[in-house]
């Protein structure tokens, strides 16, 4: 009698689980619509960057902190979803106009895409590269991956600007089309959340948890380390692809410069503020971290209060950023959420014992 | 290609791997002990010009005082990033030290811009360096043969600090086995914090005499030579002091040759030394002199 009371309390909460996972989505869609027709264009620009950020933290997060390697290649995975995606969408019209040093070459020039599966060629491009700067590296024992990754990010920089026929070098790609609004950029960070929590939930996650805390011991268990570990980075490669196709089109400019360390670094702090290993903790931290970068924008540019006039302190938002990046890894590691998730267990445990 | 200018290439290169030995070693040295890879170390190198470049303009102190002062000072700096960002994450998970590192790189980088500006600076030089030598025609600035030499000199202090004194006794054993060694009654933290302090100090004579070479310095003069300044100890045997400086000669040397025979691909310059890291790293991740890190359990 007890176990069938209990049983059908657990089919009972999941149902409960299930029927408010729904209900949260459609709030959000509700209040996606409600933003997309109300918000001046500002706030939208900074919403569709939360979720950008959103896919971006999760999928560093997926390498970083559920399988321990330590990537920073992100900002260059992003540039070859970006430039991929920017590609293959804009108007064979527009690409003429903008290759003006030498044209575009051939198949690229006349293709055009459809938004989705540009995206989708971005994040493959992305994750492509990905095993091709993961397969040499994570085979090896240390942190090699940090410094690869890192070049590869400067590689495809340099890259960026010298392949002219592809890139148009310096004076980067312009009038993108600017496909990426409120609901496919945050359609886009719920599918990646959805499954890069399905995929840390699966043996495959707890494989790269158990390299994450300890190789040896995870080897000894059967689990194949190489395999796990660039499983982890080149899906993480995937979604930065992603992630760098949805900002291609909605800055609608893109150039080589656009992709400096500055964008992985945002991302790492973004990751290690919210937890490392808590998918929750990334976005909160997405959506904080966005909002405060534009918050204290002011803070770069020339003061005036009163008869006092302040001249503007370019870089100065970063060291406040790189002081709380080591505060937060010095005294507070675990972060915001450290690895907790959000889920609806307390609530539905409440609702499921009052009854 | 003529004769003189082929010279004229392989003196640029070899000061150009001389200011990569010097930066390779601080790195090769950190992940010999810590099994960290240092990333401050390239803004550890620009702190070092800014210092001197400071030394000069400010309290106008004679220019081999400034640069003696400004490699004293860089190597305090080493020290108290050891104390300050490190030190607290020696028993944490080894990802907190590397982002900590992170941190502290993105941290000098912005400071400088604030407080230094993010403009370039002309880097004040002596004329005993822009004195011009005309060899067979072509016209080599006395810098470049300075710059062997000092570096020579310093590796050849370095070495005979690491293999012949009681504190590079304790640096070798530190580095060959933490725990043991502190048993057998090494003071663990202060070898680190010499290693750190002589890492830096030569990152700073390498700065000061980059700043001498192309006489302009900014914030950001760091990251690529520091990358492949790293991608140099990779290349020598990361954790070996001669591999490192090997390393760095071969990356100069290989950098430059390739802009000297093939010009179209000068602008692939910086994305070269990455090349050679993920080629290193598929066919002989242990470099040119490495031994295998030993696991340990």
């Amino acid at each position: 009698m007890e176990t069938m009371s209990s049983y059908a309390d657990s089919t009972r909460a999941m149902r409960l689980k299930r029927l408010f996972t729904i209900a949260s989505l459609i709030a959000l869609g509700l209040s996606l619509v409600w933003a997309n027709h109300r918000l001046d264009p500002y706030m939208v620009r900074i919403l569709n960057l939360c979720a950008i950020n959103i896919i971006l933290a999760t999928s560093l997060n997926l390498i970083f902190g559920f399988a321990g390697q330590f990537s920073l290649g992100h900002a260059g995975f992003m540039a070859v979803g970006a430039y991929a995606c920017a590609l293959l969408t804009m108007t064979p019209a527009q690409k003429e106009a903008t290759f003006i040093i030498s044209p575009l070459i051939r198949p690229l020039a006349t293709i055009q895409l459809p938004f989705l599966p540009a995206i989708l060629i971005g994040g493959i491009l992305a994750a492509i590269f990905g095993f091709i700067i993961g397969a040499p590296t994570l085979r090896l024992r240390g942190d090699y991956l940090a410094i690869a990754s890192l070049g590869f990010a400067e590689i495809i920089r340099v890259v960026g600007n010298n392949a002219i026929p592809i890139t148009n070098g310096a004076l980067g790609l312009k009038g993108i089309p600017e496909y990426t609004n409120l609901y496919w950029s945050w359609g886009a960070a719920a599918i990646t959340i959805f499954i890069i929590k399905r995929l840390v939930d699966s043996s495959y996650g707890r494989a790269m948890m158990a390299v994450r805390e300890n190789e040896i011991a995870a080897e000894v268990m059967g689990v194949s380390l190489f395999y796990h570990k660039v499983l982890a980075f080149v899906i993480g490669s995937f979604f930065a692809g992603v992630g760098g196709a949805l900002l291609a089109n909605l800055v609608t400019t893109i150039d080589p410069k656009t992709f400096i360390f500055i964008l992985t670094f945002n991302i790492l702090i973004i990751v290690v503020i919210g937890g490392l290993a808590s998918i929750t903790g990334s976005c909160l931290a997405a959506i904080g971290y966005t909002i405060l970068l534009e918050a204290l924008r002011p803070l770069e540019a020339p003061m005036t209060i009163g008869p006092v006039h302040i001249p503007g302190v370019p870089g100065l938002r970063m060291v406040i950023f790189s002081l709380v990046l080591l505060a937060v890894i010095l005294f507070y590691r675990q972060g915001l959420m450290g690895k907790r998730e959000f889920g609806w267990g307390w609530l539905v445990r409440r609702m499921v014992r009052k009854t | 290609m003529t004769f003189p200018l082929f010279l004229q290439h392989l003196a640029n290169a070899i000061s150009l791997g001389s200011l990569y030995a010097l930066i390779a070693i601080g790195y090769t040295m950190v992940y010999g002990i810590l099994r960290l890879i240092n990333f401050a170390h390239g803004d550890i190198f620009m702190m070092g010009a800014y210092v001197a470049f400071y030394g000069i303009l400010l309290i106008s102190l004679p220019w081999w005082l400034a640069f003696a002062v400004a490699v004293l000072l860089t190597s305090f700096i080493g020290i108290l990033i050891d104390r300050g960002a490190y030190r607290p994450l020696r028993s944490a998970p080894r990802i907190s030290a590397l982002i900590s590192a992170i941190g502290v790189s993105f941290f000098l980088q912005n400071f400088a811009i604030v407080v230094f500006s993010g403009r370039p600076k002309a880097f004040f030089r002596p004329p005993l360096f822009t004195r011009v030598f005309v060899i067979k025609g072509v016209n080599i600035l006395s810098v470049t043969f300075f710059i062997p030499v000092i570096a020579f000199i310093s590796l050849a202090a370095l070495s005979y600090i690491i293999y012949r004194t009681k504190p590079g006794l304790a640096m070798r054993a530190v580095s060959h086995d933490m725990e043991t060694a502190r048993i057998m009654g090494v003071d663990v933290d202060r070898t680190i914090a010499l290693t750190f302090a002589l890492g830096s100090g030569l990152a700073a004579i390498g700065g000061i005499m980059w700043g001498l070479r192309y006489p302009q310095i900014q914030p950001l003069m760091g990251v690529i030579p520091g990358l492949k300044a790293f991608v140099a100890a990779i290349l020598g045997g990361i954790g070996s002091v001669p591999g490192a400086m090997i390393g760095g000669f071969v990356l100069g040397l290989a950098e430059i040759m390739l802009v000297a025979f093939a010009p179209a691909l000068a602008g692939y310059r910086d994305a070269f030394a990455f090349l050679i890291l993920i080629v290193v790293l598929l066919l002989r991740p242990t470099g040119i002199l490495g031994r295998r890190l030993e696991e340990k359990v």
